[in-house]
């Protein structure tokens, strides 16, 4: 099993409620998913040449007390320029004005036991094991501000209970994907991209069918023609929920083994696996509720 | 008392379904309504007396599962397993109904006004379904007794591997299931129709149905198929 939630404002007013609406969402999703929970929210974009790196430091031997100043300043030296910083125990958001590639490989290269969580101009992620309510708490959740994000509880059966192993996943820049479900093919799909220089981090299902569709995007496919040739490649079942700077995607697939109901109102889209995490939200009474369609593609514009 | 309500806003779902076990069973109210049901799982469970639950809402997981004698009617949308296993009584969804409504359903009649997804009415065994919008696929696969009336259309591989259950679609039918086959429709069917529309209160020609029921092809193993039915 594992619980899925998204939540898209259309009302700019409701972009400063973004977190406080999505928490109960995902604490309703408990059951379904008690191990690990995460989410991905995008908020407004950095500068073009501004980047922002989610990074989480549970795995190091200090966890939440790393000392993330000394980081941003070594990384300052190292770099000569600014290092914006904001931090949440394990976790920081580090933001400067090079390429990503050049502190990623510093990190790598001084801190190998940090993890990059996220890397782009609009998302910050957030990712760990616990309750959702534990890891809802850890990082403030309700106090998260955006236009739209993409949230995922766990219960794992494809690989270990890890915070690297929870979703959402991120491949590339803005992009990030969860999934209720369980893959077949995700190593004939790993042996497809590993020759084209596509990087694995996890052994996770999941992480297949994230590289593989943010591939087709960086190929140069919009997001229906990826989604498709997902359709066509990702053998399993799945409900996938996937976010871009822009938009929220749902697809689910032709055996719809796994979950999802949508409640749209003139304020919102909020998608779940079950309807109990979609009760409490505002005018939920006279919102418009359906099913997603297997082998469809549903996509709302942020 | 005639009627009692029940919040589950406020009060346990255990305490409903404990209710209408016991002192629904014992006479203590005809009539129960249940508000804020906002999607709890197991909602009028293994009723066995003749009462009315009245869920105003969408209801979660197996809601009305295993029914006898009562009348289960959901205002909103129900999650997956509606009314599965149901031996009597009947279940009203007046919205849609995720996957598996009313599977390996004995008896009862279970009507859903608007949309079924995926495996309405799989393996049932003598329980009748009217579903006034479509059915997702696999509907109806291994069905054994009993019959489904579809007024709007179905998916993919409709009554795949029927047994004795028989289907009826006034819609368009994206493809049949192995070894089911389009039947004419005799009086007898077209009184069943005209019978379950009534009962589920949907106004359709039943005319317009199509009969959908076992070639019995697949009722005996050959060897000479070579898997290819």
């Amino acid at each position: 099993m594992c619980g899925i939630v998204g939540l898209l404002v259309k009302t700019p007013a409701l972009r400063e409620k973004l977190g406080e609406l999505m928490v109960p969402m995902l604490i309703g999703m408990t059951e379904r998913g008690p191990d690990s929970a995460g989410l991905a929210v995008f908020g407004n974009p950095l500068a073009e040449s501004q980047r922002k790196i989610s990074v989480y430091s549970g795995l190091t031997e200090d966890g939440a007390d790393f000392n993330w100043l000394g980081l941003s300043h070594e990384l300052k030296s190292h770099l000569g320029v600014p290092v914006g910083i904001e931090i949440k125990g394990n976790h920081a958001v580090l933001t400067f004005d090079v390429a990503p590639a050049i502190v990623k490989r510093w990190i790598a290269e001084h801190h190998p036991k940090l993890h990059i969580l996220s890397t782009g101009r609009s998302i910050d992620l957030y990712k760990d094991i616990g309750t959702p309510a534990e890891v809802a708490a850890r990082y403030d959740f309700s106090k998260l501000t955006g236009s739209h994000l993409v949230g995922h509880t766990r219960m794992a059966t494809e690989s270990a209970v890890t915070p690297d192993r929870a979703h959402p996943f991120t491949a590339g820049e803005d992009f990030c994907l969860v999934h209720n479900g369980s893959l077949s093919n995700p190593n004939g799909i790993r042996r497809m991209l590993e020759p084209r220089g596509i990087h694995f981090e996890t052994d996770n299902d999941t992480e297949a069918a994230c590289r593989f569709l943010e591939w087709r995007l960086r190929e140069g496919d919009d997001l229906e023609t990826a989604l498709q040739k997902g359709f066509e490649e990702l053998d399993g079942f799945f409900t996938f929920l996937m976010g871009t700077p822009d938009k929220l995607a749902l697809i689910r697939d032709p055996f719809a083994c796994k979950p999802a109901v949508v409640a749209e109102t003139d304020d919102y889209v909020a998608i779940a696996s079950e309807f109990r995490s979609l009760a409490h939200l505002p005018g939920i009474k006279h919102a418009t509720v359906f099913e997603p369609a297997p082998e469809e593609m549903y996509v709302w514009n942020a | 008392m005639e009627r009692l309500t029940f919040d589950l806003a406020t009060q346990p779902l255990r305490e409903l379904n404990t209710f209408l076990h016991n002192d629904a069973k014992d006479g203590k109210a005809r009539h129960v309504t249940v508000l804020n049901p906002d999607g709890a799982h197991n909602i009028a469970v293994g009723l066995d007396c003749p009462v009315e639950v009245e869920i105003i809402g969408h209801a979660g997981y197996y809601a009305g599962g295993m029914n006898k004698a009562a009348s289960v009617t959901i205002t909103g949308s129900a999650g997956t397993g509606v009314a599965e296993n149901m031996m009597s009584g009947k279940v009203h969804v007046k919205g849609f109904a995720s996957n598996g409504a009313g599977a390996s359903a004995h008896g009862g009649l279970l009507v859903i006004d608007g949309d079924a997804g995926l495996r309405c009415g799989i393996s049932l065994k003598g329980g009748n379904i009217v579903v006034g919008g479509s059915v997702g696929s696999f509907s109806a696969f291994m069905a054994q007794a009993g019959r489904m009336v579809i007024c709007g259309d179905a998916g993919d591989a409709l009554g795949d591997s029927l047994y004795e259950a028989v289907l009826y679609v006034k819609g368009s039918v994206k493809s049949l299931g192995a070894d089911a086959q389009y039947e004419p429709m005799t009086d007898e069917d077209i009184a069943a129709v005209a019978s379950l529309l009534d009962q589920a209160g949907l106004d359709h020609d039943p005319k317009a149905f199509r009969r959908i029921a076992s070639k019995r092809s697949l009722y005996h193993w050959n060897a000479d198929a070579n898997q290819e039915y």
